[in-house]
């Protein structure tokens, strides 16, 4: 136990600037491990960073105000832009257009914003024909213009089919990343620090900006799969039914096949409200397979109790899965 | 999905700990744990006399939760959390003398407030966006424009120093000003004054 409190205006702040060099600085290994050195020292540099870090991801819902605010003025009051989003926020899990607004003198074409709520999937069509869809709890914005398509995927994961136009590429960007369409369809899944690109069709380029601010970019072909996390860019060769598990969120289902308890859980925590958490020695490196529902956690549940062997307990919206 | 770079990872922390993953359990802390930050500030507000320890003692309390949650997940968590907090008041009474005892007599009875009313959850996910936006109104106005160029607009912090004309140092400080006023708001009792009834 300790005996002195710790001094929690000091750890906070320094949390806080730990968080801002590594989301807005140059970011290198060494950073990193400075940081995971700090964050090992003691509970409460750990509980501080996780704290503000949360609060940061959340802020991250904000983007969606990006089209309505035109941001470097402060605007004090913005009256019409709250019902708005709160529509959205009503309208279940509708890829609604979130906002959208001509603010071309500030920012070009104009942008709007469509977002999906935790379980949602909607599909988008561009009016260049091109098709979007979106998976669980995504936010991206859309800017369309004569001369350029772009796409910021601010978060979760979307299947683009592009239809291929030499004189208005296709770009989505996504923090530090930015994939290039050559006239193909993929899917590009952004998480915190990384970023996952996925080719079913045609071709795509990447480009990275590293830590250092190298630029590193990979030309990616029909089923190459790339995890770009601000270093090298690895490219993974995966086969067509591999592939198609990873998209099978297109028609609602989760595919597994020797995943872990802890990634399949992950998973279905994407797409629920209701949260797993694996628990226990060894229990998040069981592995399982099979073909869900992307909402039934309860067969999830019943598979790990049934099969496994393992404990299911809910407490909320909850459910522990342990020994 | 089996392939992923974090099983490693993954692994290595499973050893070092007889729980859950690290990621498991920081995802727990985050879910679970943080969000009855204003029910524990509140609760810390009301059973200790001197108001600038608060902040610090909510730090304790969230540290010893973290580090009891490694041997197991304490469930239900919020008379957990309530408990550590009640015990480390009352080890602050007693080892630091830095109250006197009556100011905290009432300690005793403090189980009441595990019931308090926390932040419910469902309110929380409809009222997210209104409630970021008011804590964004709340910042500062230097530090909310930077705050607002960095997370809406998405620009580097190189960026940011460029558009407004002001030193990197600068821009870390409003970033990270703003990141913890965020956190204070979203997650601690001033949050109630932003949120509508």
């Amino acid at each position: 136990m300790n005996t002195t409190l710790p001094n929690a205006k000091e750890i906070r702040e320094r949390a806080a600037d730990w968080l801002q060099r590594r989301n807005f600085w140059n970011w290198s290994e060494a950073d990193q491990a400075e940081l995971d050195a700090w964050l090992a020292q003691s509970p409460s540099h750990r509980t501080a960073y996780l704290r503000v870090e949360a609060a940061w991801e959340n802020t991250g819902r904000l983007s969606a105000l990006r089209s309505i605010r035109p941001a470097p003025r402060p605007a004090p009051k913005n009256r019409r832009a709250l019902p708005l989003l709160m529509g959205v926020a009503a309208a279940a899990a509708i890829a609604a257009v979130v906002g959208s607004s001509s603010i071309s003198t500030w920012f070009g074409p104009e942008v709007k914003t469509y977002a999906t709520k935790i379980g949602g999937h909607e599909i988008l069509k561009l009016a260049d024909g091109s098709e979007i869809e979106l998976n669980t709890d995504t936010v991206l914005r859309t800017s369309i213009d004569a001369h350029e398509r772009k796409v910021w995927l601010d978060r979760g994961e979307a299947y683009f089919q592009v239809k291929h136009d030499e004189k208005r590429p296709f770009i989505v960007l996504a923090g530090n990343d930015r994939v290039i369409d050559l006239g193909t369809k993929f899917t590009v899944r952004r998480e915190p620090h990384r970023l996952q690109v996925a080719v079913m069709e045609g071709r795509v380029q990447l480009q990275s900006k590293t830590a250092s601010g190298k630029e590193h970019s990979v030309a990616l072909a029909r089923g190459d799969v790339v995890v770009s996390a601000g270093g090298a860019l690895p490219v993974v060769k995966k086969s067509e039914t591999q592939l198609e598990k990873d998209i099978a969120w297109r028609s609602g289902e989760l595919v597994f096949e020797g995943a872990t308890l802890a990634d399949a859980a992950r998973e279905f925590n994407r797409y629920n409200t209701d949260k797993i958490v694996v628990a226990g020695t060894g229990v998040a490196t069981l592995t399982i397979g099979g073909k869900f529902a992307k909402n039934d956690i309860a067969a999830f549940a019943e598979l790990a109790q049934h099969v496994l062997g393992l404990r299911v307990e809910r407490a909320g919206n909850i459910i522990v899965i342990t020994r | 999905m089996g392939d992923t770079p974090e099983n490693g990872r993954e692994t290595a922390d499973l050893r070092r700990s007889t729980g859950m993953s690290e990621e498991g359990l920081n995802g727990w802390f985050v879910r679970e744990v943080l969000p009855l930050e204003a029910a524990l500030m509140q609760f810390l507000r009301r059973s200790w006399p001197n108001k600038s320890d608060i902040d610090d003692l909510a730090q304790e309390v969230y540290a010893r939760v973290y580090e009891s949650a490694r041997e197991k997940i304490p469930q239900p968590v919020k008379p957990f959390v309530f408990t550590i907090a009640r015990n480390l008041l009352i080890d602050r009474v007693r080892h630091e003398q830095v109250v006197p005892i009556e100011a905290v007599a009432d300690l005793e009875t403090l189980g009441v407030a595990v019931d308090a009313p926390g932040p419910d959850r469902n309110v929380m996910a409809q009222d997210e966006l209104r409630r970021l936006q008011a804590a964004l109104e709340k910042l500062p106005p230097r530090c909310r424009e930077v705050v607002v160029l960095g997370r809406i607009e998405g620009l580097s912090g190189k960026e940011i120093s460029q558009r407004l004309g002001i030193g990197a140092s600068t821009v870390s400080e409003h970033l990270a000003t703003g990141m913890n006023a965020l956190a204070d708001l979203l997650f601690g009792d001033e949050a109630e004054l932003g949120r509508k009834s």
